[in-house]
């Protein structure tokens, strides 16, 4: 390749993705999982791991193979990799546990198509050296993760009364049924960006007032 | 983006290499995807043997062992892993003295959101269902999905009376879900309030399946409780 790639790996590479790129929160990808899966936190978590590892695995393989892949064929190069690993990923659900498997049904197949994915081979791994690669996708993945689990946790504390399966307010509580539905990760999604959007906005405003002050 | 000077310089990349990358990528995904399969096979199937023995324990009520057997033209044949045969497909439940305590077998009918798929249980002493598990469903969390968690709506199925009509060719009275509040036969299904469409649809999987079953599995029903099994074998291992 003639363009010079940047081999260093400082903390950025790493906290990316967790926080000032994060996937779900930032740059709002891979929607379909993040809405649809979110409706406890344990599925919030399987999914998000399940992802991490396709993520990872994808990268490293594609960052290795980077200078072999030819232009044009590259996105379909991609896809088939991707799939491979979700596949894998499918049958080791499905050795792990069948209920688990149930319960995220078809939305395991469907990392496929999460544009994260795709986006970070394009945009990542097929640009940097493995382990520059690996570290970014680390990242990312424990990104995506965090981001389902916050919207899990709170859809399952306020519409079944429990976490990770646990009872946490007893008989007398009144689950907020909307919450476990689709239209509750739409509520809870956006509250969450709206929390996200005020304290970066917050933290602008306070990193400009002191230079303010000195002028 | 590239001047006309630069588009002349670079070089096309030839089909060759493309075609060589394409194929190496779909053997090396072959690979392992066989690999992974080969794998994981043996615990998928131990996962799925030891979710149908569960719910088969479940709805058949002091069963401990479980024989698989399907009905057909020939009757109903034994089968095993190794000894397939084609027809309906019923689950045995015998106790711990070997005992033929009750037959399961799977219904499905269309509910809210999705197919309903159940087993149920079906005890040839008392003639009736004597419990549901639902294996599969895609209904409303919270309305829907009551059909699982409503104790009400799960007592309909202590003894839900199947009784075969005197010709033997259907059932004397057809399981039949009814409004909330109003049951009055044992044959009836009291519906959950709220989740009507989902509590039809377990009372019209249970009539289609006990319809088509029950007239074919009486004539060997004596037979069947006559006959003892008692698992000897250990705790299957995996290989």
């Amino acid at each position: 390749m003639a363009k010079k790639e940047n081999s260093t790996i400082t903390w950025d590479t790493f906290s990316e993705g967790l926080w000032h790129d994060n996937p779900v929160f930032v740059m709002l990808l891979g929607m379909c999982p993040v809405l649809a899966v979110t409706n406890s936190a344990i599925n919030a978590l399987a999914m998000g791991l399940a992802t991490t590892f396709v993520l990872l695995a994808s990268g490293t393989l594609i960052s290795l193979l980077r200078h072999s892949i030819p232009k044009q064929v590259r996105i379909a190069t991609y896809i088939v990799i991707i799939a491979t690993f979700v596949t894998i990923v499918d049958y080791t659900i499905q050795a792990i546990s069948l209920d688990l498997y149930n319960a995220l049904g078809a939305f395991i197949q469907l990392i496929v198509v999460n544009c994260m994915i795709l986006g970070r081979a394009e945009a990542y791994a097929s640009r940097n050296r493995p382990v520059k690669a690996v570290v970014n996708a680390l990242g990312m993945g424990i990104g995506f993760t965090f981001a389902l689990l916050c919207l899990g946790v709170v859809r399952e504390i306020l519409g079944a009364g429990s976490l990770f399966g646990f009872d946490l307010f007893g008989p007398r509580f009144e689950p907020w049924v909307v919450m476990v539905l689709p239209a509750g990760g739409f509520l809870v999604l956006g509250a969450w960006l709206l929390l996200f959007e005020w304290l970066k906005q917050r933290k602008e405003r306070t990193e400009l007032e002191p230079a303010a002050e000195t002028r | 983006m590239s001047t006309p000077e630069a588009e002349v310089i670079k070089p096309a990349t030839p089909a060759g290499p493309m075609i060589r990358t394409l194929m190496g990528i779909a053997m090396l995904s072959g690979f392992l995807v066989v690999l992974t399969y080969q794998l994981t096979k043996p615990m998928i199937e131990e996962n799925q043997r030891r979710a149908i023995e569960a719910a088969v324990f479940q709805v058949i009520p002091g069963a401990v062992a479980r024989k698989d057997f399907v009905i057909n033209e020939t009757g109903i044949v034994a089968v095993t892993p190794e000894n397939p045969a084609k027809g309906l497909l019923v689950y045995a439940g015998y106790d711990s003295e070997g005992q033929l305590k009750g037959i399961a077998a799977k219904a499905a009918a269309q509910g809210y959101a999705d197919m309903i798929y159940l087993l149920y249980g079906y005890d040839p002493v008392c003639q009736c269902i004597r419990g549901i598990k639902v294996l599969k469903l895609a209904e409303t969390p919270g309305l829907g999905d009551k059909i699982i968690t409503d104790p009400n709506f799960v007592a309909n199925f202590d003894a839900l009376e199947t009784h075969l009509a005197d010709d033997g060719k259907a059932l004397a009275n057809e399981i039949v879900t009814v409004k909330h509040g109003t049951k009055q036969h044992p044959w009836e299904i009291d519906a959950i309030s709220g989740a009507t469409i989902s509590s039809k649809a377990v009372g019209k999987a249970l009539n289609q399946s006990a319809q088509h079953l029950l007239p074919g599995l009486a004539p060997h029903l004596k037979k069947m409780m006559e006959e003892r099994f008692i698992k000897v074998e250990a705790e299957v291992t995996n290989d």
